[in-house]
């Protein structure tokens, strides 16, 4: 924080950035009135859950994406010898606050659809909202996870994970209607995606489902992001064995 | 001549640099096709709502998503990450004493350094992905060879307004000294205007015209209307000047800035 006029620009930076997706999405409503039979407000309303979630898990573990770096340079063995899980000292390595930018931008694109939406909002549809952006959060966490195990096996592949992160992130900005049925497949049962926000908001939306899922999977996500998690500790923990240094 | 052949070598050695990081360029094509799909889709379901919009077809729009995907890494069409970060921080360390007093042209140099990372990603993050894209959609693409022809001129020039911007932006260092916040400024102006977002011929009203007129339509909306022939009333030849205004112009304003920037270096060192 010593840095404050370097900290104000950075973080207004990446607020404008990620709020250059959202302009994206404006500039197309300045020619249709729907995309993919979805409203502005209700666009917005994904935009805003999943730019919220993402947020989050970019601002806890977004630092696991430079692990494939540390393995190259050899200074993920100074974090191996440390009595600190090596896992917490990645994701805290480099911690930039500044990455509130990214909250903050989803944060306001998600407060002004609820107040735009046409949605008879329910104590439950209100209940569901935190509870989706948290459980959301926690499923890109694993992704985050599951990618640095990637790299520690895979060593340069950065960009892969950044694929399934910020890739995913902007797929989730977008109604699942405007996507092909493999795709979505795909997002809902292999990299279970759809979880982060999709199914919840199509709920709190009353829109139907992708792929005719029934109703009740709506309160799905925390279970879905508590297995997410799990699944990548174990990832983790067996990347982290097989892991051999640079010198050997 | 001579002169020419020692810009040929620096051509050929970034592209050399680049091409050892072969990992690194086969997670950026997986990362460029991702993408790729994801816009493309979004696109789909905007030209089936306005079919013709901007003057694009529904292939012809595909097309765009999918040059635009071919010429990321190339053009630095987000955020910048090219040989500008290299020159930053020379500027910031001092080792640019050094490089103003060697026998070559400091932009020519860097310029030729570019131009071969340039080549590089053009085949090793470009292809794959068009090609992937041509195979999963129906794209707009020529036949005619001499069309990919302009085509490639196109992205020369582009290539070379891309530098003198990006020059620009590291020049700015001998000011600020931490370029960071100019690239960042730069990375989503650039974004904006280059057509990423949406093509430039979308972009509605006055902001539309702005935006064809700035320098950043020559890095993707010109090579892209050039191979798909859809240029209104401009034609290639029309392009092509377009471009190399731009780079003449930027290019000049760098060589400025460099030799005003060149003063301060002698009055810091005392």
């Amino acid at each position: 924080m010593t840095y404050r006029a370097s900290f104000a620009l950075t973080t207004f930076g990446n607020f404008a950035m990620t709020g250059l997706e959202f302009c994206g999405i404006l500039l197309m409503f300045s020619q249709v009135d729907r995309l993919g039979g979805y409203t502005l407000p209700e666009i917005a309303f994904l935009y805003g859950t999943a730019g919220s979630a993402f947020g989050l898990a970019d601002l806890a573990a977004g630092s696991l994406g430079r692990t494939g770096q540390r393995v190259r340079d050899g200074t993920l063995d100074v974090f191996l010898v440390r009595p600190a899980p090596v896992l917490v000292q990645l994701a805290a390595d480099k911690f930039a606050l500044r990455r509130a930018g990214r909250i903050s931008q989803g944060l306001v694109v998600l407060v002004w659809s609820a107040v735009a939406l046409d949605v008879s909002w329910t104590p439950v549809k209100v209940l569901l909202v935190p509870l989706l952006v948290v459980s959301g959060a926690a499923i890109f966490t694993a992704v985050f996870i599951a990618g640095a195990s990637f790299q520690i096996v895979a060593q340069d592949a950065a960009e892969v994970q950044n694929a399934a992160t910020f890739g995913g992130n902007a797929l989730l900005q977008y109604p699942p209607t405007v996507f092909g049925d493999n795709l979505l497949r795909g997002v809902t049962f292999v990299l279970p995606l759809a979880f982060v926000n999709w199914i919840p908001a199509l709920y709190i939306l009353g829109r139907p489902y992708p792929l005719d899922l029934p109703r009740w999977v709506a309160f799905a996500p925390p279970l879905v992001a508590a297995g997410c998690l799990a699944v990548a500790g174990c990832v983790w923990r067996v990347a982290l064995r097989g892991y051999r240094s640079t010198g050997s | 001549m001579g002169a020419l052949r020692l810009y040929a070598a620096v051509v050929a050695s970034g592209l050399r640099r680049y091409a050892t990081y072969r990992a690194s360029t086969a997670a950026g094509i997986v990362t460029n096709t991702v993408f790729g799909m994801i816009i493309a889709y979004t696109y789909l379901a905007l030209w089936d709502e306005r079919p013709h919009l901007g003057g694009y077809d529904q292939a012809q729009a595909l097309t765009f998503v999918w040059i635009g995907q071919a010429l990321f890494a190339v053009m630095m069409l987000g955020m910048p990450s090219g040989v500008e970060a290299e020159l930053m921080e020379r500027i910031r360390s001092g080792d640019i004493a050094v490089d103003l007093y060697r026998p070559v042209d400091l932009q020519c140099w860097w310029l030729a350094l570019d131009l071969g990372r340039a080549l590089f990603q053009l085949l090793g993050r470009g292809v794959v992905p068009l090609v992937v894209g041509a195979l999963a959609f129906p794209l707009a693409l020529p036949h005619d060879p001499v069309r990919w022809l302009a085509f490639l001129v196109a992205v020369v020039l582009g290539c070379v307004v891309s530098f003198a911007l990006r020059y620009l932006v590291a020049m700015s260092a001998f000011w600020f000294m931490d370029g960071n916040g100019a690239v960042q400024m730069y990375g989503i102006v650039g974004t904006f205007f280059s057509g990423m977002l949406l093509p430039l011929n979308v972009f509605p009203g006055a902001i539309g015209d702005v935006a064809r007129a700035l320098p950043w339509s020559a890095l993707l909306q010109v090579p892209a209307d050039v191979l798909m022939g859809t240029h209104p009333g401009r034609g290639p030849l029309g392009s092509y000047l377009f471009q190399a205004g731009w780079a003449a112009g930027l290019l000049g304003a760098g060589r400025l800035l460099q030799r005003a920037a060149t003063r301060r270096v002698v009055v810091q060192g005392g």
